[in-house]
């Protein structure tokens, strides 16, 4: 069954405006390709959960469609902050008249929790987190309980369920099987967890392909709605053996989310102003695709006979 | 030769480290006190990154915890999940490295929020991350933070990651013992037998009132205060032409 589809039609038919959405990738294959398609539509009133909201929810933030942010550490990795979020939370910008963006915070375990409860049928998931800090005293999902075992107190989060999760991935056959290597991110726990599976693949390669590898297969077929194929669809983050992570472009951000003004122009340009993906990264630039391109780092195969 | 506060705390960081530690690294000046230590007397150190790489071996200083540079020739790729339960839950992290906005004389850490209402902060921090778990459960923590009567206060906004007096009760194979020393850019303080930081050490030309003035509450001083040496040149040099050649964390 082939399930490729353009992300203008993957985005469209799988996510409705009030829907629950998360966007994988830890660091690595951040599918900023969706997200930007996402905002070109104009999904409204998302909840949208991440352990890490990083640039590409704070541009989904900028455009005024997120009501609910479920997330555990908000910034831009190794530069600084997330501006469009502060600017919803911070005192003098509410002050201001900001409207407040709902905020739900666990730590990484907490999220990584959520997912994993979520993913495996389980309502919820204990852990042994958060005791002597004040997280819990800001968010009353947090509870605890006594373990029926040890009689040891420990924490619990509830499942996460999204509607619907946006997975980038290396490759992937056109049924849906999609493979990933390097960092993995919850993806295996996002994909499971969530009603509805988009993958995103930087290339469609036959099945025959997976079938010689299956270790690297994280989601099967059957979990999958729709395949998109999208080449350089995590830029600025990445996706390894094909891309570096952009690291300029993330310190450059802190300067053009700063000023809503010049944030609203790099919307209206590279996205707005960009018919999907891949005219973005024509704008971007040649060079910087020449740049960014891997290095080849190939590993021994492994036999899979018997 | 003129050193840097950050190349000083670098320094002192490494020397922390013992060959063979399971350390769990944090990006800036962790991660090069991490690599120093392994370029100096622990080449053996195994280093472990929140993002799942383990065992890694970069030959770029990584701008993130998750560079592709921490994939390429580690020992091991993991999820997220199995870094925070199979390795820090479990209790397999011999160290920790944590810092914080503000941080008060216990070791509680607050990298949430400043402001006393959470709901309307006058500043929004990231948040935990890892913090959290990563405070819990090392078997030590090391924290890595320059000195000022703004980050080391009387009282921390919110704790994000728990001082040295939570893990007095929480003794245990997957609890650790919490914070141990806290590095600065004017010498390194410890814990005394009341959970309460004191100051152990301090740079060569800096004076205790110095330490004293940067610091939001009345400091504890050791009796015998120890005067740290310079950084040898071997170290320096590895810091500015091997390490981080850009400056980017020192």
């Amino acid at each position: 069954m082939n399930k490729v589809v353009s992300m203008k039609e993957a985005i469209g038919e799988s996510l409705r405006d009030g829907d629950s959405l998360v966007i994988e990738g830890f660091t690595h294959l951040i599918c900023f390709a969706a997200a930007h398609e996402i905002i070109r539509q104009q999904k409204k009133n998302l909840t949208l959960a991440r352990l890490t909201p990083d640039l590409v929810y704070d541009q989904i933030i900028e455009a005024g469609l997120c009501k609910k942010l479920i997330f555990s550490w908000a910034g831009n990795p190794g530069v600084g902050s997330l501006h469009a979020l502060r600017r919803r939370v911070e005192a003098k910008y509410l002050e201001g008249g900001a409207e407040k963006l709902d905020l739900e915070e666990y730590s990484h375990y907490g999220m990584v929790s959520r997912l994993l409860a979520g993913s495996s049928g389980l309502p919820f998931w204990p852990l042994k987190s958060y005791l002597g800090t004040h997280i819990p005293q800001e968010n009353d999902t947090i509870k605890h309980i006594v373990c029926p075992y040890t009689g040891e107190k420990m924490a619990t989060v509830p499942a996460l369920n999204p509607d619907l999760c946006i997975m980038h991935v290396q490759r992937a056959d056109k049924r849906g099987n999609a493979q990933v290597w390097g960092l993995l991110g919850t993806q295996k726990e996002s994909a499971f967890a969530s009603k509805k599976v988009i993958i995103v693949a930087e290339e469609i390669v036959s099945e025959e392909t997976i079938r010689r590898d299956p270790n690297r297969t994280v989601i099967p077929e059957f979990k999958v709605d729709h395949v998109v194929h999208e080449p350089w669809g995590c830029h600025p983050s990445y996706a390894q053996g094909y891309y570096d992570r952009d690291n300029d472009f993330y310190i450059k951000w802190d300067e053009i989310s700063r000023d809503p003004k010049t944030y609203a122009d790099f919307l209206g340009e590279f996205v707005h102003g960009c018919k999907n993906h891949s005219e973005y990264m024509k704008k971007m630039g040649k060079g910087l695709m020449d740049k960014l391109k891997a290095e080849d780092q190939f590993c021994e195969g492994v036999n899979y006979g018997y | 030769m003129d050193i840097k506060p950050s190349e000083k705390m670098v320094c002192r960081a490494a020397k922390e480290l013992h060959d063979g530690d399971v350390v769990f690294v944090g990006i800036g000046m962790p991660n090069v006190a991490c690599n120093l230590a392994r370029y100096t007397h622990a080449p053996n150190l195994f280093m472990i990154y929140e993002s799942g790489a383990v065992g890694t071996r970069p030959d770029r200083l990584p701008v993130s915890i998750g560079d592709p540079a921490l994939v390429t020739d580690s020992a091991s790729i993991c999820s997220v999940a199995d870094i925070f339960q199979n390795y820090l839950q479990r209790g397999n992290i011999a160290v920790g490295f944590l810092g914080g906005a503000q941080i008060d004389r216990f070791g509680n850490l607050n990298s949430t929020v400043i402001g006393s209402d959470y709901d309307k902060p006058k500043v929004r921090l990231p948040g935990s991350g890892g913090a959290c778990e990563i405070a819990i459960h090392s078997k030590k923590i090391l924290i890595v933070m320059k000195m000022s009567p703004k980050s080391f206060v009387d009282r921390c906004d919110f704790i994000t990651s728990p001082g040295r007096r939570f893990f007095q009760e929480k003794r245990g194979p997957s609890f650790g013992a919490g914070p141990e020393k806290i590095i600065t850019d004017l010498g390194v303080l410890g814990f005394d037998a009341e959970d309460e930081m004191i100051l152990e050490e301090i740079y060569e030309g800096v004076k205790v009132e110095d330490v004293q003035a940067a610091c939001g509450w009345k400091l504890k001083i050791a009796p015998q205060l120890k005067t740290l040496p310079a950084p040898s040149k071997k170290e320096i040099d590895l810091l500015r032409n091997q390490l981080d050649p850009q400056g980017l964390y020192i």
